[in-house]
């Protein structure tokens, strides 16, 4: 066992964890953070896709013991007080997703995409989230949910989760 | 899948590295960025005893100038690679190259030196540093020693690295004013190279001064392609470097996979090299 301690959405755990578990599983099954899921077996879907240290990573090729120390970022850590952020609005208003498997990581992607990129084309859009499969949309409207955060044109977080509510 | 159990051992320091390299063994297994090792262990086709993670040894990350040479350390991210003012300036096929590996999450974690190491003849880099005929430097306990790219590569998934030594760097000659492409066939999104060229061209007065080519995939590790550098010195225009593409696969033995038989593979090594050597040169 090895003794880690890893911030995950703001807080802070410290664990013994066995060297060869996944970060993935790290926040799955010892954390409860299932909004994070897993799509594939060959580090190809992204459906894990997290940040760490400010950086996309796909939790399933990341050991926890390599978390050590670090800051990471789910799905589940991005709103605040219950408010979308903005890609969160846009793939909801854009209908980005069917079945959602892969919104976790599109998002986290876009997110990671969008900080060093703010203004991409629609080429750039989907060059950078080439590591994250979709098995449902045919990605066109993930493109342009992206697209639209970057020109500024979703709803404000307030109107989107009074949306939410009325669909939950 | 879940990976087999390990011990793990995070060294502080390369002396500490070292050591606990050469005392594990044949048993012990290095971990860098993991893009390539944990993906084996996940599928269970490596079963090392213990994991040495040098992820975090300071000084083995970053890009330096020396001279006519860039310095990049062995931990230096194919993210940074892409980034590095120097890289871009002097090296430019590396990041050119770089740019298709993987995916930007993948390529965030996974590093120059593990690509190198791991001597997969599918890997776009390997092919990258011998077009640029770089150094690599190895640290073991016998100390340092700097291996060609050239002899670096020895078989399929192996290099010629002993199981206690690390790679610290990588020493790329300045090709300032060398036109560059790699070109990189493979049929979706994210995928490995089926065959890729890597091009280094020297232009002098219109007509190609030096050439070198190098390809990957075509052999159970990265290969130049000397026929076709030969062919390739003083032709002027589209039509003479077509003619000496078609030498680029003389002396490979590329293999049969799912995806290509070798005659493909032969042919798009031949395809390859003209369509890289004409976005080098310009001349396209
Ligand atoms: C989905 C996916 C797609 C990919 N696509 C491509 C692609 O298109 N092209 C491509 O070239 N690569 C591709 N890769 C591989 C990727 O580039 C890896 O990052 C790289 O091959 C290994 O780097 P790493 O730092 O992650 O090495 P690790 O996985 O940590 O190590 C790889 C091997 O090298 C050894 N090693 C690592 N560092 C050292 C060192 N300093 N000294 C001695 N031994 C060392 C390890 O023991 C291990 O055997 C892909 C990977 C994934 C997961
Ligand atoms: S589950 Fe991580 S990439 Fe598919
Ligand atoms: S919405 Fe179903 S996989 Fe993308």
């Amino acid at each position: 066992m090895t003794h880690i301690s890893v911030t995950v959405d703001g807080t802070t755990y410290e664990d013994e964890v066995e060297p060869r578990l996944l970060l993935v599983h790290y926040l799955r099954d010892r954390l409860g953070l299932t909004g994070t899921p897993i799509g594939c077996d060959t580090s190809n879907c992204g459906a894990c896709t997290v940040e760490l240290d400010g950086a996309s990573v796909k939790s399933c090729t990341v050991l926890a013991v390599q978390a050590d120390g670090g800051e990471v970022t789910t799905v589940q850590g991005l709103a605040r007080d219950g408010e979308w952020t903005a890609l969160q609005c846009a793939f909801h208003e854009r209908h980005a997703l069917q079945c959602g498997y892969c919104t976790p990581g599109m998002i986290m992607a876009a997110r990671d995409l969008l900080r060093e990129n703010p203004h991409p084309t629609s080429d750039e859009v989907r060059k950078g989230l080439e590591g994250n499969l979709c098995r449902c949309t045919g990605y066109q409207n993930i493109v342009r949910a992206v697209l639209a955060v970057a020109e500024g044109e979703t709803a404000p977080a307030g109107q989107a989760a009074s949306a939410r509510e009325v669909t939950a | 899948m879940i990976p087999p159990a390990f011990d793990y051992a995070r060294p502080t320091s390369l002396d500490e590295a070292v050591r606990t390299l050469a005392e594990a063994g044949e048993d012990a297994k290095v971990l860098a960025g993991g893009q390539s090792l944990l993906p084996l262990l996940r599928l269970r086709l490596a079963f090392p005893e213990l994991v040495v993670d040098v992820g975090r040894i300071p000084g083995l990350r970053g890009v330096r100038e020396d001279g006519d040479t860039l310095v990049i350390g062995a931990l230096t991210t194919h993210h940074e690679v892409i980034q590095d003012p120097l890289v871009r300036r002097h090296a430019g096929l590396l990041a050119h190259a770089t740019e298709t590996v993987a995916d930007p999450a993948v390529r965030h974690r996974g590093t120059l030196g593990g690509s190198l190491a791991h001597a997969d003849p599918a890997g776009d880099l390997p092919a990258v540093v011998l077009a640029l005929e770089a150094e690599l430097v190895a640290v073991g306990p016998g100390g340092r020693r700097t291996i060609p790219a050239r002899e670096f590569f020895a078989d399929y998934l192996q290099s010629t690295l002993a199981p206690d030594e690390l790679l610290v760097e990588i020493r790329v000659p300045k090709r300032d004013g060398w036109g560059f492409h790699y070109e990189k066939f493979h049929r979706v999104a994210q995928s490995w190279a089926m065959v890729g060229v890597a091009a280094l061209v020297r232009r002098d007065d219109g007509h190609i001064a030096e050439a070198r080519i190098a390809l990957t995939n075509m052999g159970a590790t990265p290969l130049r392609a000397p026929a076709a550098e030969e062919a390739l010195t003083g032709a002027g225009d589209a039509a003479a470097v077509a003619r000496a593409a078609q030498s680029a696969a003389e002396g490979t033995r590329p293999s049969r996979d799912a995806s290509a038989s070798p005659e493909y593979r032969a042919h798009l090594a031949r395809v390859l090299t003209k369509r890289a050597v004409l976005a080098a040169t310009g001349m396209g």
